[in-house]
């Protein structure tokens, strides 16, 4: 059995130190729940475990092997959803969906079908300026269902979805959990994200100031 | 490969559908060699002189000034996270969105580089020539500028950096286009000049796109 872990993880961000001593481990069909106040470096750890951010110290492991030895194999396991929805406007919504597709490799066939998904089937070709903050939301997300990936890092998937929406996404997180897919999201409010482990930033909130070379 | 073509179609795309942008970059292109006749004066014999020069520094202001926006709106726009996490090497999606760059700015400004040499009464012997050495003088310039547009993200005043940061790096390529044109407005052999034009892009293809994603993986942490 497979397994996404994190061993000892520091990180520090300018000069001050986000988190330390942090330990995760992920099995396949898992989910982690990342909770915590503002500032306690829950997007930091998205980041450092898609691979954006490197830890100071601490090591992140698939398999028992390091991630940064085959970055590309990692970068190709996993979606990342960050703040910004990155919807092209002067593209269609199709326009865009296709090109995150085509930028993991994939054909433009899911994406159709990932559209409507996220009820956006009749908006395919609204052009991205002319959507809403939500339904921008809802086509950042179909992005995890036009191109498949094993593990999804979600930074706060939830913000500016209606009800609705949010039962869609809690279905296509029980979908992806079903098929062994794993899960980590960063979330302030309620996210119909099905059992999981919770991990709460602010335990491992690194105590004094770090001490300054200088 | 799929990544490769999917960046370059998209910013092509992109720059097709706002053409205002696109098209600013020759406007600012003629408009700037037109100004040399108001400053210099307009006798003929010392504009066709300068022509050469002329055009390739305009053309390098209006290739330089353009780079600032060639990774700045992905990055504002969070686009540039799921480039730099693309599977794909990031070195060939910025050799793709160079190669939009120049075909949306390079490309035009050597459409548009025959029409300042008529403005400066160039000897036409020189056009192949010219036509020549901005070809391959200009990509070299989106290369090396590319750099700096990465190296100044997140910066303020970023256009101004690329300036100061690129300027210096692009004095050879200036050299040479501007030797070419001599040459064979003086019916001397223009190949040398070409050669190490040409020599300059050679050097520049591989390593301005692994500095380039180096830069940019800095600009995400």
């Amino acid at each position: 059995m497979s397994l996404f872990e994190g061993r000892e993880l520091i990180c520090i961000r300018g000069e001050r130190r986000v988190f330390a001593g942090l330990d995760f481990s992920l099995p396949a069909g898992g989910a982690l729940l990342l909770t915590g106040p503002n500032g306690s470096g829950k997007s930091s750890l998205l980041r450092l475990m898609a691979g954006l951010l490197k830890p100071a110290a601490g090591a992140l492991l698939w398999n028992g092997a390091p991630v940064g030895a085959e970055p590309e194999d990692h970068r190709a396991r996993l979606h990342y959803l960050g703040h910004q929805d990155g919807v092209k406007p002067v593209l269609s919504a199709a326009e865009n969906l296709v090109f995150w597709s085509g930028l993991r490799g994939a054909t433009a066939d899911g994406v159709a079908d990932a559209l409507a998904r996220f009820d956006l089937g009749n908006l395919a070709a609204v052009a991205g300026r002319l959507l809403s903050a939500g339904q921008k939301r809802r086509l950042a997300l179909a992005r995890l269902l036009a191109a498949p990936a094993e593990l999804w890092l979600l930074d706060e998937p939830g913000v500016g979805l209606d009800a609705a929406s949010l039962d869609r996404l809690g279905g296509e997180i029980a979908r992806h959990r079903k098929d062994g897919g794993r899960i980590v999201a960063s979330t302030h409010g309620d996210l119909p994200i099905g059992q999981t482990e919770t991990l709460a930033l602010d335990d491992f909130a690194a105590g004094p100031a770090m001490e300054s070379d200088w | 490969m799929t990544a490769f073509l999917g960046v370059l179609g998209r910013d092509l795309r992109l720059a097709l559908r706002q053409l205002s942008d696109a098209s600013l970059v020759v406007m600012f292109f003629v408009i700037c060699a037109a100004l040399f006749p108001f400053a210099v004066g307009p006798e003929p014999n010392l504009l066709a002189r300068i022509a050469p020069g002329v055009i390739a520094v305009a053309a390098l202001l209006s290739v330089l000034l353009s780079l600032e926006r060639l990774f700045l709106a992905d990055y504002e726009d969070g686009n540039l996270e799921l480039l730099v996490l693309s599977p794909a090497p990031l070195e060939v999606i910025v050799l793709a969105k160079v190669l939009a760059h120049w075909c949306t700015t390079g490309l035009p400004l050597i459409v548009a580089a025959p029409l300042i040499a008529l403005l400066y009464d160039m000897p036409a012997a020189g056009l192949p020539v010219m036509l020549a050495a901005l070809a391959l003088a200009t990509p070299s310039l989106s290369l090396i500028g590319a750099i700096g547009a990465a190296l100044t993200l997140g910066a303020r005043r970023g256009g101004v950096l690329i300036l100061l940061l690129v300027l210096p790096l692009c004095i050879s390529v200036l050299i040479f286009t501007v030797a070419a044109i001599d040459a064979a407005l003086a019916s001397l052999a223009a190949k040398p000049h070409l050669s190490i034009l040409g020599a300059l892009l050679l050097a520049a293809l591989p390593l301005a796109p692994w500095a380039s994603a180096a830069a940019l993986r800095l600009a995400l942490e």
